[in-house]
């Protein structure tokens, strides 16, 4: 299962047969384990790597270092469930070190990010403090360089 | 000054490697998807580049002994063993090279003379033939075909032998076909070997590379066979080492002296540096080793089942990183095919006949690519056959 996760990993778009032919199984037996790996939550979903600079669609990331008080019964997690139900929100992870909460988030604009900062998460009951940092430019990301073409230096012998 | 006179003949007489030129016209054109390259896409694993990192740090920059340093050679010896079940003295039977092709190099300048015979089975591997030359004897081919899955068989080689025969290189797991020798197909080989003075290169470069299940087996571990057998590998291709240039040879201590004194006289050593990586892919390179071989793997799977899917006939390649399809259905020659896939769908890849005259009518695919790019180009070549074969309905 660990290679069908890492052939899926570094592309989902493989059909069940290339699948099969290369896991050297059934293809019925892929189907088995694909929804295996689904039912248990170990498949979350399947996504595309997108360069939206490459799109008409104009983004704006910022990643938010929060820090937090956590609540008596809920800890962390009750303020993350809280961060993670904004739509702008693409990611939130709990973090070791300096501050609580990472938080990765996608607007259309500096202001519309600002604004989210400042009204939404900010706002928040346990929220001591944010520092935004927005991304000027994607080098890499998920495995996949974003930065020129991946050049072959290899010559033919 | 008219060089042409100056030349020595026989190297002004040998053919450019017919693998170069399809590379010189991709080059020029844009958007060139290739599978032609016959080198791993992966770096060489970092805790075997840290060493020669390290030797570099602590200026170990000077020569090695000639034949290497005793450390790599006694690593090399515990690797053939443990691998292969070969015992070479460290001391006496194995040398260091530049690349396993330095190691095809010395093999046939000590052993051939003039008027010598030396066997080649074809398609293989493009340096034989020169270097056969270039020690004054003469190549001879031994055609392999898609139907004995391109292995050598006992009859073929029969056939071939003649008084003057001196050398039969075994190039295999082989470059191009893909082709491996089971233990029982080395062994009809030996058989006939058997009571003869013909000695044998065997070219395992490939052998760490071989799939579905069982283990590669070396021919000179067969009985009676190391006493006559020159075992040519490097590190090249198992642990993604091409641009270090390093190789070995391991030989009965006469043959090995032998070498060592022409290899002395042309290279002095092999790369300090690369010496020292390489004690490192020999003693913990094992699951780099395994780690890429099931990459391989998948990958092989994955392009023959495409390429039969398109329609070409292949046969299954149990060894190396290549497959070599016939293109008989689209009605083309190599050298046709590889044209105009470039020209008309920018793919590369190398005609057949590039690896011996038998070798028209294949080509021969690499799948040192990601798993990606070798889709786009499968996407790209089935177009190409697609059309050739509508136009010849």
């Amino acid at each position: 299962m660990d290679k069908l996760l890492k052939l899926l990993d570094s592309n989902a778009r493989l059909t069940d047969a290339q699948l099969a032919t290369m896991l050297d199984i059934s293809e019925d037996e892929v189907r088995r384990q694909i929804a295996a790996l689904e039912k248990s939550g170990a498949i979350r979903a399947y996504k595309a790597v997108i360069d939206w600079d490459k799109t008409d669609r104009q983004t704006v990331t910022a990643i938010i270092e929060l820090k937090v008080t956590p609540r008596r019964d809920v800890g962390f997690e009750g303020i993350a469930e809280q961060v993670m139900a904004f739509e702008e929100v693409e990611s939130v992870y709990l973090m070791s070190g300096g501050y609580d909460l990472s938080v990765r988030v996608t607007g259309r604009s500096f202001q519309d990010i600002a604004s989210f900062v400042a009204k939404r998460l900010s706002t928040l009951d346990s929220v001591i403090s944010t520092a935004t940092h927005f991304v000027l430019r994607r080098y890499k990301e998920s495995d996949v360089m974003f930065l020129g073409e991946n050049q072959d230096e290899r010559g033919i012998m | 000054m008219d060089y042409q006179t100056l030349f020595n003949r026989t190297i002004a007489e040998l053919k450019p490697s017919g693998i170069r030129r399809f590379f010189d016209i991709a080059n020029e054109m844009e958007e060139v998807i290739s599978l032609s390259i016959g080198e791993p896409d992966f770096s060489t694993p970092f805790h075997i580049r840290e060493k020669g990192i390290e030797s570099l740090e602590k200026g170990k920059t000077w020569y090695t002994p000639n034949a290497g340093l005793i450390a790599l050679r006694e690593a090399i010896s515990g690797y053939v063993q443990r691998h292969y079940g070969m015992q070479y003295d460290p001391k006496t039977e194995v040398l260091v090279t530049v690349g396993g092709s330095e190691g095809i190099d010395l093999c046939m300048r000590t052993l051939l003379n003039e008027g010598d015979e030396v066997l080649v089975p074809e398609p293989s591997f493009v340096c034989y033939m020169p270097l056969a030359k270039m020690a004054g004897a003469t190549a001879v081919p031994i055609v392999t075909r898609a139907e004995d899955e391109f292995r050598l068989t006992a009859q073929a080689l029969k056939a071939a032998i003649t008084p003057k025969t001196k050398l039969l290189v075994l190039p295999f797991p082989n470059n191009p076909t893909g082709a491996i020798m089971r233990r029982q197909h080395l062994e009809e080989i030996a058989e006939v070997l058997r009571g003869t003075d013909i000695l044998v290169l065997s070219d395992e470069i490939y052998g760490d590379l071989t799939y579905g299940g069982e283990a590669h087996v070396s021919f000179a571990s067969l009985p009676d066979m190391q006493e006559r057998t020159v075992y040519v590998s490097g590190f090249s291709k198992s642990f993604a080492m091409t641009g270090w240039r390093l190789g070995y040879v391991c030989a009965p201590a006469p043959l090995t002296q032998m070498m060592t004194k022409l290899h002395q006289y042309a290279l002095m050593c092999a790369p300090t540096t690369a010496q020292h990586a390489a004690i490192e892919a020999m003693n913990n390179g094992d699951e780099d080793v395994d780690m890429m071989r099931a990459d391989y793997d998948s990958r092989r799977r994955f392009i023959v089942r495409e390429l039969r899917d398109m329609g070409l006939d292949c046969f299954e390649p149990e060894g190396a990183f290549y497959v070599f399809p016939s293109v008989a259905v689209t009605g083309l020659t190599s050298e046709e095919f590889c044209h105009r896939l470039l020209l008309e769908k920018h793919v590369a890849v190398v005609p057949g006949n590039a690896f011996g005259d038998c070798g028209e009518g294949f080509v021969r695919i690499s799948y040192c690519y990601s798993i990606r790019h070798i889709t786009e180009a499968m996407r790209r070549m089935r177009e190409f056959v697609q059309e050739c074969r509508e136009k010849r309905s």
